[in-house]
């Protein structure tokens, strides 16, 4: 047994929350934000400076091999700065299908790519009505001249308007709901047909809804087995479930240490408010959660990484959702109330936190949808 | 025991009710119920024909326009009005400084004040907090020194809701700063805004909403005949208007139509082909909401019938206070979960044609909710009172 990181590990971590404090803080962070493009080209370069766009890709694309365990540290470094880069859209999704399942050619045309900062991408999956549902795609792709035609509608495509290629789910047969029929294609955010509806999110990412009208495609297009996709999207979501975890023990940690440091401040009635036992015992109970919320971070990483069973890595992953997500209404919660008004002021690097934190809460399911695929996988014997 | 209104409490709603169906402009109730942000004119038109209607003020005093009715007839009335979905009554005039003035104004303050507030010809603002003095009001630090006819006023008022849209606020200011115990040296002042030395800031709250602000006041002039009560009273009067919060402080006519609306939604969402409200993981929460509020309300009816004696309400308040923003709280949650991934879009940066404001609404109404439990006493002051008036703590 052994929690900590190792030593390459630990170096990265160092390095990348040095980056953030030098480079990504609260100012840089709103700036940024607030642009026209909604992300930062310097800071997406020192990304791949750092190799953190590699991590998780073998070597024969320039990548370091390494796995969720080697992205909790650059995922928690994230969520402390509240970073808006996509990061997880393309490293921890779109690309993994690549990695995961690509065509060699296709590996070697996009995989370099990413990991040189030069491709950015996203994954088109959700649609209106499936809520988290990964079989409920109804998206049409029909055979069409040697290749492929897409149609169909996308909804909150994390990263879409700033990716170069998406990586888009889609029927080749069946309906919407049925675990067979479901394909993947790699499509050009600028092709023709391919509509954007963007958006900022509530916590300041931006995203599309994605309209695809009759979308061609050539047949080099496809990713993995014509129909037989829903085992890899379930793998891959899973994956980034682990990193998303991961993420929201950074910025739990923030709000624990602003909230903490506010206690300790803010002062009326002539004390600091942390006098008061009514808030300690809240503060405690914040910080149990934080540990609560690390170490399923923990589990799910490690299980996506290593698990060769993978009702045993769901298990894992759903059971780390749940305590995550619960965590995160938790202490974005009681972050915001201890602050007082100034939680809810723009001006505050909490109040950001509880947006990111709200939405890491129903991100890839919320507590609800990962209580009711925990269930219904049965416990291996110890 | 009868848990039920009377024949006349019950004929009192319906006319009530009927009233509301017939006037409540449709398109207010639309605004309110679309959670779109509503504009001073909103909120002033609805005060107007109230006010026309002779209801703008029922608590008031009749000489002043109020209507005579009981605690249970004022409860009714102000819980029909939430659940038809009307705009908020701002408070701060009508129901707060309205009260200071009748208990504690001169005669011409009366006839100065009162009139207008009633009609809506000035909309009113509360300069209570400031930034070092939020649940420890007795510390605020604003500065006022008599300058022969005026006071000079110094200092920065913080959380000024609706500031932005106001033509006065009643302060609580500093005209004693030697006094040993801080409650005392503090008055009651009423402030012109148009007054020079004002400057009012924004204060972007996390939904991206402009309802709060900062007041800064630089050697603002206010005629001494703007004092209300005594010079160094003011914690008296501040304690009075505490004490004179609103029975509907649970807002559980509201919280019932948003509960409604709750049920409505949530049977038009999908969870594996099926409504979302059938699923029992859900229905389970909306269903606790509802018990919750059920209790609430009872228990805001059994604290209604204890009054109709006339006696002040005490820590009764804070608890319809706590339990009531916890359930408001609880609804714009499972209204955003109701929308599962859908929630996330906040703002069109492209163009917001084919944009779903009204979905897109649902996080940040949850996130502004927050409030609830933070203003007007924050939910841990509510229970320190209770703890300290009810149970000798």
């Amino acid at each position: 047994m052994n929690f900590d990181y190792n030593e390459e590990q630990q170096l990265l971590a160092d390095s990348v929350r040095r980056f953030m404090q030098k480079d990504y803080d609260f100012e840089a962070r709103r700036k940024i934000v607030a642009s026209a493009e909604g992300w930062s080209p310097p800071a997406w370069a020192t990304l791949a400076e750092m190799g953190l766009l590699g991590l998780p890709f073998s070597p024969d694309y320039d990548g370091f091999g390494g796995g969720a365990v080697d992205m909790m540290s650059v995922m928690e470094a994230i969520g402390e700065a509240l970073v808006v880069e996509p990061y997880l859209p393309t490293v921890g999704l779109a690309a993994q299908f690549i990695a995961r399942a690509g065509s060699e050619a296709q590996k070697k045309a996009i995989l370099p790519k990413v990991v040189a900062g030069e491709l950015k991408m996203a994954f088109a999956q959700t649609e209106k009505g499936a809520r988290y549902d990964l079989a409920h795609v109804a998206t049409a792709a029909k055979k069409a001249g040697g290749g492929w035609q897409l149609d169909g509608t996308k909804c909150v495509v994390l990263g879409a308007p700033i990716a170069d290629q998406l990586v888009v789910s889609a029927r080749t047969s069946g309906k919407a709901g049925e675990a067979q029929g479901i394909s993947l294609f790699l499509v050009e955010r600028k092709a023709a047909g391919v509509t954007l509806r963007p958006y900022r999110t509530l916590d300041g990412l931006r995203a599309a809804d994605l309209m695809l009208k009759g979308v061609e495609l050539g047949a080099d297009a496809l990713i993995g087995p014509e129909g037989g996709a829903l085992a890899l999207i379930e793998q891959v979501t899973d994956f980034a479930t682990a990193l998303v975890c991961a993420e929201a023990v950074g910025a739990i940690k923030h709000a624990n240490d602003a909230t903490l440091e506010f206690l300790k401040t803010r002062k009326q009635f002539g004390v600091p408010i942390g006098t008061f036992q009514a808030l300690q015992h809240r503060m405690v109970d914040m910080v149990i959660s934080l540990e609560q919320a690390r170490s399923m971070a923990c589990l799910a990483c490690s299980k996506v990484d290593n698990e060769k069973d993978s009702g045993e890595r769901r298990r894992a992953v759903s059971a780390a959702k749940i305590r995550v997500s619960d965590a995160c209404r938790h202490v974005s919660q009681e972050a915001v109330q201890l602050h007082g008004g100034m939680g809810m002021s723009e001006e505050l690097k909490v109040s950001h936190s509880f947006r990111r934190l709200t939405m890491i809460a129903l991100q890839f399911g919320d507590a609800d949808h990962h209580l009711g695929r925990f269930a219904a996988i049965p416990a291996r014997a110890a | 025991m009868d848990l039920s209104y009377s024949a006349e409490e019950l004929a009192f709603r319906d006319e009530v009710r009927g009233w509301l169906a017939a006037n409540l402009p449709a398109e207010l109730t639309k605004k309110v119920s679309d959670y779109e942000e509503l504009s001073r004119d909103d909120l002033l038109s609805w005060h107007k024909i109230l006010a026309r209607k002779g209801w703008v003020a029922p608590s008031w005093p009749r000489e002043w326009g109020g209507t005579s009715w009981n605690v249970v007839q004022r409860y009714i009335f102000e819980e029909e009005c939430g659940y038809a979905g009307a705009p908020p009554l701002v408070p701060f005039g009508l129901a707060m400084c309205a009260p200071v003035l009748l208990k504690f104004g001169s005669e011409a303050q009366k006839k100065r004040f009162l009139p207008r507030i009633y009609n809506g010809d000035d909309f009113w603002c509360q300069g209570y907090s400031e930034p070092g003095s939020g649940s420890d009001l007795a510390s605020l630090k604003t500065r006022a020194v008599r300058q022969g006819e005026h006071y000079l006023v110094n200092g920065q008022k913080i959380w000024t809701t609706l500031g932005h849209f106001a033509d006065w606020i009643f302060c609580l200011v500093r005209t004693d700063a030697s006094v040993a115990k801080r409650q005392e040296g503090i008055s009651f002042l009423l402030i012109d805004m148009k007054t020079p030395g004002i400057t009012v800031r924004p204060l972007i709250l996390m939904d991206g909403g402009h309802e709060v602000n900062e007041v800064f006041f630089e050697d603002v002039k206010v005629p001494l005949e703007n004092l209300v009560a005594e010079e160094g009273k003011g914690w008296t009067v501040a304690k009075y208007l505490l004490g004179h919060e609103r029975m509907n402080t649970g807002r559980i006519g509201a919280s019932k139509r948003e509960l409604a609306k709750l049920k409505e939604f949530a049977a038009a969402q999908t969870k594996d082909g099926r409504p979302l409200i059938e699923d029992a993981r859900f229905r389970d929460k909306v269903t606790r909401v509802e018990v919750e509020l059920m209790a609430l309300e009872i228990t805001n009816l059994r604290f209604l019938d204890q009054l109709r004696g006339g006696r002040a309400p005490g820590a009764e308040v804070s608890m319809l206070k706590i339990k009531g923003t916890e359930i408001q709280q609880a609804l714009t949650e499972l209204m955003m979960q109701a929308v599962g991934p859908l929630a996330q879009p906040f703002a069109p940066t492209g163009g917001a044609e084919g944009f779903d404001g009204f979905t897109a609404a649902l996080a940040p109404r949850y996130c502004n909710f927050r409030k609830t439990t933070i203003y007007a006493g924050s939910n841990e002051i509510q229970r320190n009172i209770i703890a300290k008036m009810s149970l000798g703590l």
